[in-house]
C-alpha cells in the first residue's frame, strides 16, 4: 500500500529574536516524502527555531512555509490537524503515570477516554513499557521518561511528527530501541527530528538537513550530501612510510600508525592502483556523515 | 476525524485537577485555608457581626483565586513541562484548552466551595432571586479572573514570575478591596480607590442581594454594567492579546 507523502516547502524563512539575535537566515528547502528527516547542527544553529516555526509554535520574522499546501501563517487549523510535536525540554508530568500521560494527550487531540486509553496501552506495549504503565513518571528512568513523551506523539494519528532531540540523554541501548521504533513507524508518516548524534541522523535519516549559523548548508539524502563535498572517499593506508606528497586530497596521520586520505573518485582509483602495486594494506570507504558535516559546516569548497 | 470536544475539556480537568488532587491531597487544604483564614480573622475582629459578609466574601475570593491560580498552573505546564507547546501543535485550540483548564480550577475548588456554601447556608439569608444573582455574580467574576489568568500566563516565562503575579493579584483583588467587609468601613477619600477593583462591584452586588447593603436599582444596574464591561474587556484581551503562538 502506498501512503500519501507529506509535502513541506520552506521559502526564505528568517527569524530574529529580541536583541537582534539572528536564529534563521533565509532558509529554503522543499520535499515530498515520508520517512525520517534528520536535522543536525551545532548548538545554536537554528534547528529548534526551525522546528518550532514549522510546528506552528513560533512565528517567523519573514518568509513562510507550507505543509501539504497549507500555509503555516494563516492555515494553522488545517496543519494542526495532522501534526504532533515533542519539544526539546518537554517533561512528563511527574505525578502522572505513562498511561495517564498518553491518554490525556490523545484526549486533547479529541479521542474519547476509552479509545485514548486503549491506544496508550498499545503504544506502551510496542515500546516494551507495559510494566511501567501505572508507575508514576517521577519513578521512571530518564530514558523511560523520554520514551513516554515520544510515545504520546507516536500514539496519535498525526502524519507529521516533530521531535526535538528525542534521544538526548539516553544511553546507547535506549537510543537504539527508540531508533527501531521510529524506523518501524516511518512508513506512513514523516518524522522530523533534530539530533546532536550524527550516527543517529545517518542511521535513521532518509533525508538529512545540516544547519549552521541559521543557514541550511546541506540538504538531501546521505548520497546527495556526499556529492556536495570535495572529497567523498576516504582511504586508510596501514603504513607510515607511504609518501603522500603530490596526492590531491586531505591527508591526516592517524594514531594507529596509518594514514587517512580524503580524496575524489578519480584520485582514489589511481591511488588504489599504486597501493596495490606496492602491496600496501589499505581500505576505501565512502565518507560518513561526521566528515560531511564537518566539511559543510566549515564551508569547504563544494562540487558543483 | 471528528474531534470530541468533551474529551479535550476532560483532558484538562484530569491533568490539572483530578490527578493532582489524588496525588497531593494537601493542596486541597491550602486551597481551603486562604479564604477560611481571612473569614476567621474578620469574624473574630468584628466579634461575629461580619461573619455573614465575610462568608459571602470568601465565596468571591474563592472564585477569584481559582481564576488567578489558572495563570500559575498554565505557566507551570507551559514553561516547566512544555505541555502547552505540545498542545499548540495539536488540534486543540486555545479556547478549548483554557475552558478545560478553567473547569479544572472549579473542580479543584469543589471541596472549598462545599465548605463555604455550608457557611453561607448557615449564616446568610437570601431569596431564590438573591441566590441566582449571587451565582451569576460568581460566574462573572470567575470569567474575569480566568481571562486575566490566561492573559498573564501567556506572557509569563517562568513559574517564579507567575508566583509574583499571584502574590500581587491576591491582595489587590481580594484582601484589600471590600470583599470581606462593607465598603463603608473604608474612610473617604480612600473608598474611591476600592472602585478600581472589579471585585468591589461583585462584592457590592452580592451584599445587596442578601441585604447587607442597600443599593438603588440604578446603582445595581451600573455595577453590573461595569463588572460585565471589565469582564468583556479582559475576555477580549485574553483572546486577542494573549500569545498562543510565540513571536
Amino acid at each position: 500500500m502506498r501512503y500519501p507523502c507529506v509535502q513541506i516547502s520552506v521559502s526564505h524563512i528568517s527569524k530574529t529574536y529580541a536583541g537582534n539575535v539572528l536564529a534563521l537566515d533565509d532558509v529554503n528547502f522543499s520535499f515530498n516524502h515520508n520517512g525520517i528527516f534528520s536535522l543536525i547542527g551545532k548548538n545554536g544553529a537554528g534547528k529548534t527555531t526551525l522546528i518550532r516555526i514549522l510546528s506552528t509554535q513560533l512565528l517567523p520574522s519573514s518568509g513562510g512555509a507550507t505543509i501539504n499546501g497549507f500555509d503555516i501563517l494563516n492555515q494553522t487549523r488545517e496543519i494542526r490537524e495532522i501534526i504532533a510535536a515533542v519539544p526539546q525540554e518537554a517533561r512528563a508530568v511527574p505525578w502522572m503515570t505513562p498511561l495517564q500521560t498518553i491518554t490525556s494527550y490523545l484526549m486533547w487531540r479529541g479521542y474519547t477516554h476509552s479509545d485514548s486509553r486503549e491506544m496508550g496501552k498499545n503504544v506502551l506495549r510496542t515500546l516494551g513499557m507495559e510494566e511501567q504503565e501505572d508507575k508514576k513518571n517521577r519513578n521512571l528512568s530518564g530514558g523511560q521518561k523520554r520514551k513516554v513523551l515520544v510515545a504520546t506523539a507516536l500514539a496519535s494519528e498525526a502524519t507529521l511528527i516533530f521531535m526535538d532531540e528525542p534521544t538526548t540523554g539516553l544511553d546507547f541501548i535506549s537510543r537504539k530501541e527508540l531508533w527501531n521504533l521510529l524506523a518501524s513507524l516511518k512508513r506512513d508518516r514523516l518524522i522530523i527530528l533534530t539530533t546532536h548524534y550524527l550516527e543517529e541522523a545517518e542511521t535513521l535519516g532518509d533525508l538529512i538537513g545540516i544547519m549552521s549559523e541559521g543557514n541550511m548548508v546541506g540538504f538531501g539524502s546521505l548520497g546527495d550530501l556526499r556529492k556536495r563535498v570535495r572529497y567523498p572517499l576516504s582511504i586508510k593506508i596501514f603504513s607510515e612510510d607511504f609518501d603522500t606528497s603530490g596526492i590531491k586530497g586531505e591527508v591526516q596521520k592517524t594514531a594507529q600508525n596509518s594514514i587517512q586520505i580524503y580524496t575524489g573518485e578519480g584520485e582514489a582509483y589511481e591511488l588504489a592502483e599504486t597501493l596495490l602495486s606496492r602491496h600496501l594494506k589499505f581500505t576505501v570507504q565512502e565518507i560518513n556523515l561526521n566528515t560531511i558535516f564537518e566539511s559543510l559546516v566549515r564551508g569547504d569548497e563544494l562540487n558543483e | 476525524m471528528n474531534r470530541n470536544v468533551g474529551s479535550q475539556v476532560y483532558a484538562s480537568v484530569l491533568v490539572n485537577s483530578i490527578y493532582a488532587m489524588l496525588n497531593y491531597p494537601v493542596t486541597l487544604i491550602s486551597t481551603l485555608l486562604a479564604p477560611l483564614s481571612i473569614l476567621a480573622v474578620v469574624t473574630f475582629a468584628s466579634h461575629g457581626t461580619l461573619l455573614p459578609v465575610a462568608a459571602e466574601g470568601a465565596l468571591i475570593m474563592n472564585m477569584v483565586s481559582s481564576g488567578t491560580s489558572l495563570q500559575g498552573d498554565l505557566s507551570h505546564l507551559k514553561n516547566d513541562m512544555r505541555l502547552q507547546d505540545m498542545i499548540v501543535s495539536s488540534p486543540t485550540g486555545p479556547g478549548v484548552y483554557v475552558f478545560g483548564m478553567a473547569i479544572s480550577e472549579i473542580v479543584y475548588s469543589i471541596p472549598t466551595l462545599i465548605v463555604l456554601l455550608i457557611f453561607n447556608v448557615l449564616f446568610v439569608r437570601t431569596t431564590p432571586l438573591g441566590a441566582i444573582v449571587i451565582f451569576l455574580d460568581m460566574a462573572t467574576i470567575f470569567t474575569f479572573s480566568i481571562s486575566l489568568g490566561f492573559l498573564l500566563s501567556t506572557f509569563s516565562s517562568d513559574i517564579v514570575q507567575s508566583w509574583a503575579f499571584s502574590g500581587i493579584l491576591s491582595p489587590i483583588l481580594t484582601t484589600i478591596p471590600p470583599v470581606y467587609y462593607p465598603i463603608s468601613y473604608i474612610p473617604l477619600p480612600y473608598r474611591y480607590l476600592a472602585y478600581v477593583s472589579p471585585t468591589t462591584y461583585a462584592a457590592q452586588i452580592a451584599q445587596n442581594a442578601v441585604g447587607f447593603t442597600t443599593l438603588s436599582l440604578g446603582t445595581v444596574v451600573l455595577y453590573w454594567i461595569i463588572l460585565l464591561s471589565i469582564t468583556a474587556l479582559f475576555g477580549y484581551l485574553a483572546m486577542k492579546r494573549s500569545r498562543w503562538r510565540d513571536v
